[in-house]
């Protein structure tokens, strides 16, 4: 099917069904038992449709979509890896999928040991003492690694520490996160070189006795490798303030470098960024939290301890709680198990240097027609500001739509927000030299075309299933339920 | 190229003033600001009888690219606030130096000295 536009409402028939249940045999009960307060006051409004009718509809949908599996994606920030199938292989088999968290121990020793044995690894490559799987997600990792700062300086009577400094470069999530745990943010300005500037960090913390800690990602958002990292950990430090290290870029350092030697107290890894488990749908994610030996009590609950051969569950008293209903997306920690061990502790050092190696070259290749802001070696990814010729109106995003034209997904546009034409690339390290050459022929191709014939980038993407979309429609009207749509295309019409 | 009004007031955030009488005056965003921002889709001001402090956030400009803090080139308190932005936030992209965000009443009119002129802020948005 070539065109396919239709929402599942349009497909429903009154009274089709795709289901055959059984009589109901509880008529002891009835509605009018309820207390009104749990009555709707409308039937719901839910599509009704075959078996069939709902999978040709997802089939035709899915079939519009673009993922690693189809083409390259070097969606910076994000690093878009493949995930290799011998995970989903692993993570499928019947004594990992049809076990309970409220199961006894004893009878899933195996699974215990999976995760322990992670928490381990992600220690030895990470250089922080203990970790937990428990957290579902990045952000949710910040959130709970902030909590733990927290606690840190309330058990030492400490509690006026409520200000986390966060450079400008920062993800969103961070200054975000710190206001969700009740904290305060202090921005500082990046220097010339795109990376903190040591002077204004001195600056920040000088004098103050309310210095919580720092949020930074390195290799930064610029895909820059913040080399005066042992001078801002002590400077922080000496602030009375602990180092939270965003795991977003991690991937860059694989093997190579490790946070806790760098001297940060707290992170987050994105399992589905550096340990290649699956970005799709907003889920599910896992963010798990390292600590140094001194936070250690602080990790949430539950924990998962080994006692000779036999693993067990603790819950810890000075714990910041629980931040999960038990450990997490447990499958998504078998995934990152299954490549650690995988790739073995030989391969997981040449990630990095790959992944680096990658973004240098098409870095070198594309600075001749993209700008470039910062010179020097990037790391995992690079950072252009639009292209260099700058006499056209063709925009980032007009670049962006056209390489979907060519078969490829466009590369993360507007981030970080240093550069107002940023374009972020980031293509890791499992695509081949072919494949990234066919990318660099490709935005070559492109920036003459924006000189020659800017009306195609201006038109772009011609050969995908949807055109350009109206962002501003999008972002003006709050359309998120068919009911919406119904309500907003009646008030049109009137 | 973007369009450089003579007789504005520039600030360094792309903030233009325009002044009305005395110490009384509009303040908006230059049409380089609204370019380099994308089509708005969201403006968030301060009320009316709010202060506003130089050099602090008095509002936001949201976008399809990001959301941005508008940053007061001038202080005073606020005497009107452009209710049609509201609803129409695109203006800010068709008519950048129509569309005005507050009108505001200054504490101290020496203080437009320090802000730059339509020459200055050429050069500012040319380097």
């Amino acid at each position: 099917m070539i065109q396919y536009d239709k929402l599942i409402f349009e497909l429903s028939r009154e009274e089709r069904v795709g289901y055959s249940l059984p009589k109901s045999r509880f008529n002891d009960y009835s509605f009018n038992d309820l207390n009104e307060q749990f009555l709707r006051n409308e039937e719901p409004y839910l599509p009704e449709v075959s078996e069939l009718d709902v999978l040709r509809h997802f089939t035709n949908i899915s079939n519009k979509n673009f993922g690693i599996e189809n083409g390259f994606y070097p969606l910076g920030s994000c690093t878009m890896k493949y995930n290799p199938k011998i995970n989903e292989e692993i993570a499928s088999l019947r004594g990992f999928r049809r076990i309970h968290p409220l199961q006894p121990a004893s009878t899933v020793q195996g699974a215990l040991k999976v995760y322990y044995e992670l928490q381990r690894i992600l220690s030895e490559v990470s250089g922080l003492h203990e970790f937990t799987l428990n957290s579902y997600a990045g952000a949710h990792g910040e959130l709970v690694g902030l909590m733990i700062i927290k606690k840190y300086h309330q058990s030492r009577q400490d509690f006026k520490r409520n200000k986390i400094i966060i450079p400008d470069s920062a993800h969103g999530t961070n200054p975000a996160s710190v206001v969700v745990c009740g904290m305060k943010v202090i921005e500082i300005s990046s220097n010339k070189r795109g990376r903190v500037d040591l002077q204004s960090l001195k600056e920040a913390v000088e004098g103050r006795d309310d210095i919580a800690g720092m949020m930074l990602t390195n290799p930064n958002t610029l895909g820059i490798f913040e080399d005066d990292i042992c001078e801002i950990t002590k400077v922080i430090h000496e602030a009375g303030g602990l180092m939270y290290y965003d795991g977003a870029n991690l991937n860059a350092l694989l093997g190579k470098v490790r946070p806790g030697d760098m001297g940060f107290d707290v992170m987050h890894i994105n399992l589905h960024k550096t340990f290649s488990t699956p970005h799709g749908g907003g889920g599910p994610g896992s963010g798990p939290v390292g600590v140094t030996k001194e936070l250690e009590p602080f990790l949430p609950n539950p924990r998962i301890k080994k006692l000779e051969d036999h693993y067990y569950i603790e819950e810890n008293g000075d714990a910041i709680g629980r931040i999960s209903s038990y450990y997490g997306n447990y499958l998504v920690s078998l995934r990152a198990y299954v490549y650690l061990l995988t790739l073995g502790k030989e391969n997981i050092k040449l990630v990095g240097p790959y992944a680096t190696l990658n973004a240098n070259y098409i870095k070198n290749a594309l600075k001749t027609a993209y700008q470039l802001p910062i010179d020097g070696n990037c790391m995992h990814e690079v950072v252009f500001n639009g292209l260099i010729n700058k006499d056209t109106d063709i925009k980032t995003l007009d670049i962006a739509k056209r390489l979907l034209d060519y078969g490829m997904h466009a590369p993360t546009i507007y981030f970080p927000l240093l550069f107002p034409q940023a374009i972020m690339i980031e293509p890791t390290e499992t695509e081949s030299l072919q494949t990234i050459d066919a990318f660099i022929n490709i935005m070559h191709k492109i920036a003459i075309e924006a000189k020659e014939d800017p009306d195609k980038l201006k038109d772009a993407p011609t050969k995908t299933p949807i055109r350009r979309t109206d962002e501003v429609f999008a972002a003006k009207e709050m359309i998120f339920s068919y009911k919406d749509y119904l309500t907003y295309t009646e008030e049109r019409e009137q | 190229m973007s369009k450089i009004l003579e007789g504005l007031y520039y600030s360094d955030d792309h903030e233009w003033v325009k002044v009305l009488e005395d110490d009384l005056v509009l303040v908006g965003v230059t049409d380089f600001a609204q370019a380099e921002l994308g089509d708005v889709v969201f403006v968030d001001l301060p009320e009316e009888g709010d202060e506003i402090v130089k050099g602090e956030e008095f509002g936001a400009v949201e976008s399809v690219k990001a959301a941005s803090d508008l940053v007061a080139p001038i202080s005073g308190e606020v005497i009107e606030v452009n209710e049609e932005l509201a609803s129409e936030p695109e203006r800010v992209n068709q008519e950048p130096y129509e569309a005005w965000f507050l009108k505001v009443k200054l504490n101290d009119p020496k203080e437009l000295e320090k802000l730059l002129d339509h020459k200055a802020y050429k050069e500012e948005i040319s380097e």
